[in-house]
């Protein structure tokens, strides 16, 4: 049986269509998304385990993919291909064939290397004689790379099925707007391997769509949230970054979004915190209320409407409140213990921003 | 003897071979460039500079601040109507601004080092891009109050959220083997990173 996500009879849309296995993963972690979101990856294998009984490893041995430092210039392709092929070793040694990255700068950088190596056979050979040399170790390719929001995209069928709330606000019955970010590496640099293309990916549309909530369409809908690798990193080069964030919420404002959710951890990390700079720099706020909107990972998300607690899955490592977004869906939880560490222990709050609502 | 050109070395690089095909320099990818829209830079012209075939030009360009301006969203790759992909160029030009020296020559060159340093560390120390323990709110103010609060109470906010902040065992944050650590020390010596970085501290 075809693992394709649906059935496709527009022959056009089939090199949009990807294929997806339906169990048996080795999670590549994101070194962004394990530093600014930290649970959200033992939430995300808690679902796919928990929820949807599937079976992913999760290998204390691997390390960082290199991606930043590559698209940053900093190392060398072939330095970024071995340490991949690397992953690729390990991943055979724990007995698996499907490999899924949680982050999108891996998911491009997994794609790019291995099409690098279709395409030109002889970095291959260099990669498996550069592996070899320096850690003994041999790997083949794996049957299946993807990334995370693949997986819940796939099962977002079996998961709507289970969920406590929806994507619908409590007191008018209407969808919630929601704010799709796709980071440009999961489909701007090979648009065939991601849901939808590169125009008019779906990943994260068809999850809102699926959960109940409207999809915003604005102008600025496919805009790079500003990551810009070196850009982000050189302190004196950040206005690159807040820029092109800033492109993106004037231009969402207006259709007056109740969520951002993205798919890639830088992506959904600045489009929290550039909320919180342009509102003590500026003065502006783009939620209702002197609030911002909320930025979460599809994770998240998830968790939340399947009615886990909201600081279980760590949405108070936020800048920007979520509390609009809970009392629109109007999910139960406890304001009081947003910030208590384990077990209830009183760790006291972080100072409120001088603008930006808590 | 025939002395290799810049031109040459570009050549050699499979991002460059795979980012320019034939650019028709129609400004599509200027068109749709983050970084255009906030520094003084235009893909297409780097793409025609480089199509030009003058080494002196090309010289000038890996001596600019201009290569270093891309941020690499690759969002030129989606849109180019020839299917070049000039920020596949600029990492040919980077990497070939670097190892012939002309780094050196611009500003935006020379900050490779500081990049290099932070990061290289956080990669060979850690086995991370980047790690908890170097983000502070004095490097990353955007990081805002609620990564102060996470700072000073570290351990009980990440135990908190089930992570394995420096432990010996899988999960978020967790403490990278050494065996690891060594492989991508090992893998960096054979692959030429170390060496690029030797050559961003010969300022």
């Amino acid at each position: 049986m075809s693992n394709l996500i649906v059935p496709v009879k527009n022959l056009e849309w089939q090199k949009y269509q990807k294929e997806i296995a339906n169990d048996h993963y080795y999670l590549a972690r994101s070194c962004i998304r394990q530093n600014v979101f930290p649970a959200a990856e033992d939430i995300f294998m808690k679902i796919l385990r928990e929820e949807l009984g599937k079976d992913i490893f999760d290998d204390p041995a691997q390390t960082t993919c290199t991606g930043i430092a590559y698209h940053s210039g900093l190392i060398p392709f072939e330095t970024t291909m071995t340490v991949v092929a690397r992953q690729f070793s390990l991943m055979q040694d724990a007995g698996y064939e499907n490999f899924v990255c949680s982050c999108v700068t891996s998911f491009g950088i997994y794609s790019e290397v291995i099409e690098t190596w279709h395409h030109f056979p002889e970095t291959l050979a260099k990669t498996r004689e550069q592996l070899l040399k320096s850690t003994g170790r041999v790997f083949e390719i794996p049957k299946n790379v993807v990334h995370a929001s693949d997986l819940i995209f796939k099962f977002r069928e079996e998961l709507s099925k289970k969920l406590k709330y929806r994507l619908v606000n409590k007191e008018t019955g209407k969808p919630l707007k929601v704010v799709d970010h796709i980071g440009c590496h999961y489909a701007k640099i090979f648009p065939e391997k991601g849901i939808g293309g590169a125009e008019y990916p779906y990943v994260l549309a068809g999850l809102t769509d699926e959960f109940g909530g409207e999809q915003v369409n604005y102008p600025e809908r496919r805009h790079c949230c500003g990551f810009g690798f070196r850009q982000y990193l050189l302190k004196e080069n950040r206005g690159y970054s807040v820029t092109n964030s800033k492109i993106k919420f004037d231009s969402m404002k207006p259709y007056k979004p109740d969520l951002i959710i993205g798919n890639c951890p830088g992506c959904t990390f600045f489009l929290d915190r550039w909320q919180y700079v342009i509102a003590e720099m500026e003065g502006i706020t783009y939620g209702e209320g002197g609030f911002g909107i909320p930025s979460l990972t599809y994770e998240e998300i998830t968790a939340l409407l399947l009615g886990y607690n909201p600081w279980d899955i760590g949405l108070q490592v936020h800048q920007v409140a979520v509390e609009p977004l809970l009392d629109k869906i109007g999910i139960e939880y406890v304001k009081s213990e947003k910030y208590l560490g384990l077990n209830g222990e009183d760790i006291g709050e972080p100072q409120k921003p001088k603008v930006l609502m808590q | 003897m025939y002395k290799k050109t810049l031109y040459d070395s570009l050549k050699e690089d499979i991002r460059y071979q795979e980012g320019l095909k034939a650019c028709i320099n129609c400004g599509t990818c200027t068109a749709i460039c983050p970084a255009a829209g906030v520094s003084d830079y235009d893909p297409r012209e780097v793409v025609d500079i480089v199509q030009s075939g003058s080494e002196d030009d090309l010289r000038k360009l890996l001596s600019s601040d201009t290569i270093w301006r891309c941020g690499e969203c690759l969002s030129c790759k989606t849109r180019c109507p020839r299917s070049n992909t000039p920020a596949y160029i600029i990492q040919a030009l980077r990497a070939l601004s670097i190892e012939s020296g002309l780094f050196r020559e611009s500003h935006q060159g020379r900050m490779q080092r500081d990049i290099m340093r932070t990061m290289s560390d956080h990669m060979l120390e850690y086995g991370y891009c980047v790690y908890f323990d170097g983000i502070d709110t004095e490097k990353f103010p955007e990081q805002g109050p609620v990564w102060d609060w996470i700072k000073e109470n570290k351990e009980k906010v990440l135990e908190r959220l089930g992570c394995s902040y420096k432990q010996d065992r899988a999960g978020s944050l967790r403490a990278i083997p050494k065996s690891s650590l060594d492989d991508l020390k090992a893998i960096f010596k054979e692959t030429g990173a170390m060496a690029r970085f030797k050559k961003l501290e010969e300022l």
